[in-house]
């Protein structure tokens, strides 16, 4: 007993005042890319030939374009491009609410908005959601769980993850959606009572990620159940899943 | 023709020398192999234009080669697991994805629920045959593939008599995604990013071991300082996960203190990543030829800091595990797996040496800079929970020295960040193995004539090791389960793919 009490102080009090405060990120951190203002050289499409996951393609004025939906973070983008066009920040919001608000290409950026009204009065205080890792490799899903430590202390927000659909106010979703788990995800989602809400973390999960057009994946969650709430990275940082999840809830 | 060929971890041969034995020598002589002390690192088949080939890597720990051999097989192939069970899984595996027919398999039946290569069928994961056992009292549990946890899905029925599991049946495939099918039709920067998700929560693990067999068939050589990074983050790799699975056996037991602090510190040693790569799983650090980020002083010493601090705060979280009488005594004696049985069905990694097997890939197959600077071998006496939770303490503790030592011997000159367009050998195979936080994991990759990836095949530690926790359940309690599934936390996607 002893022991454990003076572990106790040892440990101390370690939640971050998020979000009060924001928190610090790694200075190699890849946040939330910009398109800066300028043009490509000629015919020049580095960026779009080194994606791996062909989350680049070229808008107007034949300006590179970033699909956050499909983005790995890798930078190659930014290092093949010679006109130092394309920038990863520091930033780490970057929920959204459609696939569509997830293309960038300048510098701003449509951050989720909070669910309507009648929605908000019910999980605005209180969210009960089910983790369903559907061919998620284990990264989401471990910066997902990480959320429940004292760092980030996802209770103090009221949010909970539970141990079953029929206590559940919606569903977190990681993973391309395998074809394996195509029934198991369906059933999870029917199991919901209703109103419920639907929340894809990852690249995979958003759009396929690198998997997209594998025979064996569903290239994401939105093809098979109605998505709410899109949190792109690969993982997403658990700050901004924790970040997406508070936004749509309205605490933002 | 010898009927063998040594190669050394992370080399590479012209496939014209790989031995191809008749089928009846090539089960025999495999056999022999690993009743000698050899271990099947991996056996797969290559589809061919007129007849499909066998291949055998069995990696000699006492020798540090890995032995190659392959036979020509036809649509049969006599099973060898009746007599050797380290088979068991691979045999099933290859009857799946290419349609053989295992004669004499004890236990045909799919390992991930694919369609056979070319068919396209709807199949219905989990549909299958399972062992069943009858008479009065005895019942059947059935959990999953959505568990009740933030966990990846699997499927696990249990033959109960009472409290008392007779038997644990695993059934996986949920999480597959067709990574090896992808391989070999993507393109480079696609496939490394391939390897980093084929298990999460491997990224460096599994990159390494890729770039391995890419640096044997370019003839690429490693620079020490690369070395030295792909070590440090390996390692650190290791420490978190270690960390956050000695903090989930202890709530899994309902001791809250160790459980909360350790899951907040593992996420202090995947920041420690993060300072160098920039994400915490180590995505983009690792790259072909070299890695993708320098340490420079600075660098260097804002690790050294932040491990000081994941030090103390480690020491105090962890040893209140083995202060606490009441966690020991769940911890002893549940969920044990003899020597006898942990050789047999061929575990590796922490779930072999808590069993008292001594198999470290960094000491019998020295990879990156391990062949300069040396881990201790953690073993355990007895195969339970508590031999597992004590390898892994003695490595996080191993890993923290390993880090240090390893940081001193960096140079100032540059790591090589660059990502050459290589040119890969034509038509040979090469083979890497590399002691990811789970154990061997064993990649071997073989070219076609135009020097392009023809077949690549990932082992990941898990896939040994799934049966394991299998046996560890036998005449334990049902509510054991989660505790002794935690002791051994293996990768569902990593075994699917």
């Amino acid at each position: 007993m002893f022991q454990i009490l003076k572990a106790r102080l040892h440990q101390g009090y370690r939640t971050f005042p998020f979000p009060e405060k924001q928190p610090p990120m790694a200075p190699r951190y890849a946040g939330r890319p910009k398109i800066l203002p300028g043009s490509c050289k000629g015919d020049c499409a580095a960026c779009v030939g080194i994606c791996p996951t062909g989350a680049l393609s070229r808008g107007a004025g034949n300006r590179p374009v970033i699909d956050l939906g499909r983005c790995i973070f890798c930078r190659a983008c930014e290092e093949a491009c010679a006109e130092k066009l394309i920038s990863f920040t520091q930033e780490f919001s970057m929920a959204a609410n459609s696939k569509e608000a997830l293309v960038i290409a300048d510098e701003k950026f449509k951050q989720a908005e909070a669910m309507g009204n009648e929605l908000r009065r019910l999980f605005g205080r209180s969210l009960k959601l089910r983790q369903v890792s559907a061919g998620g490799c284990n990264a989401c899903e471990a910066d997902t769980n990480v959320l429940g430590t004292p760092n980030f202390d996802l209770a103090r927000f009221g949010i909970q993850f539970v141990a079953s659909p029929r206590h559940a106010d919606g569903l977190l979703i990681t993973g391309p959606v395998s074809q394996n788990m195509k029934l198991a995800m369906q059933k999870t989602y029917e199991a919901l009572p209703s109103p419920s809400i639907v929340i894809a973390v990852g690249a995979c999960a958003v759009s396929g990620g690198l998997f997209k057009g594998n025979s064996e994946v569903n290239d994401g969650a939105a093809g098979i159940v109605p998505v709410d709430l899109f949190v792109p990275g690969c993982p997403p940082h658990p700050w901004t899943i924790l970040e997406g999840i508070l936004r749509f809830m309205g605490r933002l | 023709m010898k009927n063998t060929l040594l190669l050394k971890n992370g080399s590479s041969a012209k496939l014209e020398n790989v031995p191809v034995i008749e089928a009846e020598g090539f089960r025999k002589h495999l056999t022999v192999q690993i009743q000698k002390g050899g271990r099947l690192s991996a056996l797969f088949l290559v589809p061919g234009d007129s007849q499909a080939r066998l291949f055998a890597i069995v990696s000699h720990d006492h020798t540090s080669e890995l032995e190659v051999f392959s036979c020509l097989c036809g649509r049969k192939f006599n099973a060898l697991t009746p007599i050797l069970p380290q088979a068991h899984w691979f045999e099933r595996e290859i009857a799946e994805i290419h349609g053989i027919e295992m004669v004499g398999h004890p236990w045909m039946k799919p390992i991930r629920f694919q369609p056979k290569a070319g068919q396209n069928v709807e199949i219905i994961p989990g549909a299958t045959s399972y062992f069943e056992v009858k008479g009065e009292e005895v019942h059947e549990v059935g959990v999953g593939p959505v568990h009740a946890g933030i966990i990846e899905p699997g499927h696990f029925r249990f033959q109960c008599h009472g409290e008392k599991v007779f038997h644990l049946e695993i059934e996986l495939g949920y999480q597959h995604r067709g990574i090896e099918r992808a391989i070999p039709v993507s393109q480079p920067q696609k496939v490394i990013r391939l390897m980093e998700t084929a298990a999460g929560d491997t990224s460096i693990g599994h990159a390494t071991a890729y770039a391995m067999n890419v640096e044997a068939l370019a003839g690429l050589k490693l620079s020490q300082n690369a070395a030295i990074i792909r070590s440090v983050a390996l390692e650190l790799e290791r420490m978190a996960n270690h960390t956050g699975d000695l903090g989930a056996l202890a709530g899994d037991v309902g001791f809250l203190p160790t459980a909360a602090y350790c899951g907040r510190i593992r996420g202090d040693i995947l920041n420690t990543t993060g300072l160098i790569c920039g994400n915490r799983f180590g995505r983009g650090l690792i790259r072909t030829g070299g890695v993708g980020y320098e340490i420079d002083a600075e660098l260097k010493k804002a690790i050294l800091d932040k491990l000081a601090l994941v030090e103390a705060d480690l020491r105090s979280a962890i040893n209140l595990i083995w202060d606490t009488p009441s966690v020991v005594s769940r911890f002893e004696e549940t969920g044990l797996v003899s020597r006898e049985d942990a050789i047999a069905a061929g575990l590796v990694g922490p779930a072999a040496r808590a069993c008292g097997v001594s198999i470290d890939i960094r000491l019998s197959h020295a990879f990156a800079a391990y062949g300069r600077i040396k881990p201790e071998l953690a073993l355990g006496r007895q195969g339970d929970v508590n031999g597992r939770a004590t390898v892994r303490w003695l490595e996080i503790q191993d890993s923290l020295c390993l880090i240090r030592a390893m940081l001193e011997e960096l140079s100032a000159e540059k790591a090589g960040c660059s990502m050459p367009k290589a040119e890969l050998a034509t038509d040979s195979l090469a083979v890497s193995l590399a002691e990811g936080w789970r154990g061997e994991i064993c990649h071997v990759a073989i070219t076609d004539s135009k020097g392009n990836l023809k077949s690549y095949k990932i082992v990941d530690p898990s896939f040994h090791n799934w049966f394991g926790l299998a046996l560890a359940l036998r005449n334990q309690e049902i509510s054991d389960f989660p505790l002794c599934n935690k002791s051994f936390n293996l990768s569902y996607c990593g075994h699917d793919l």
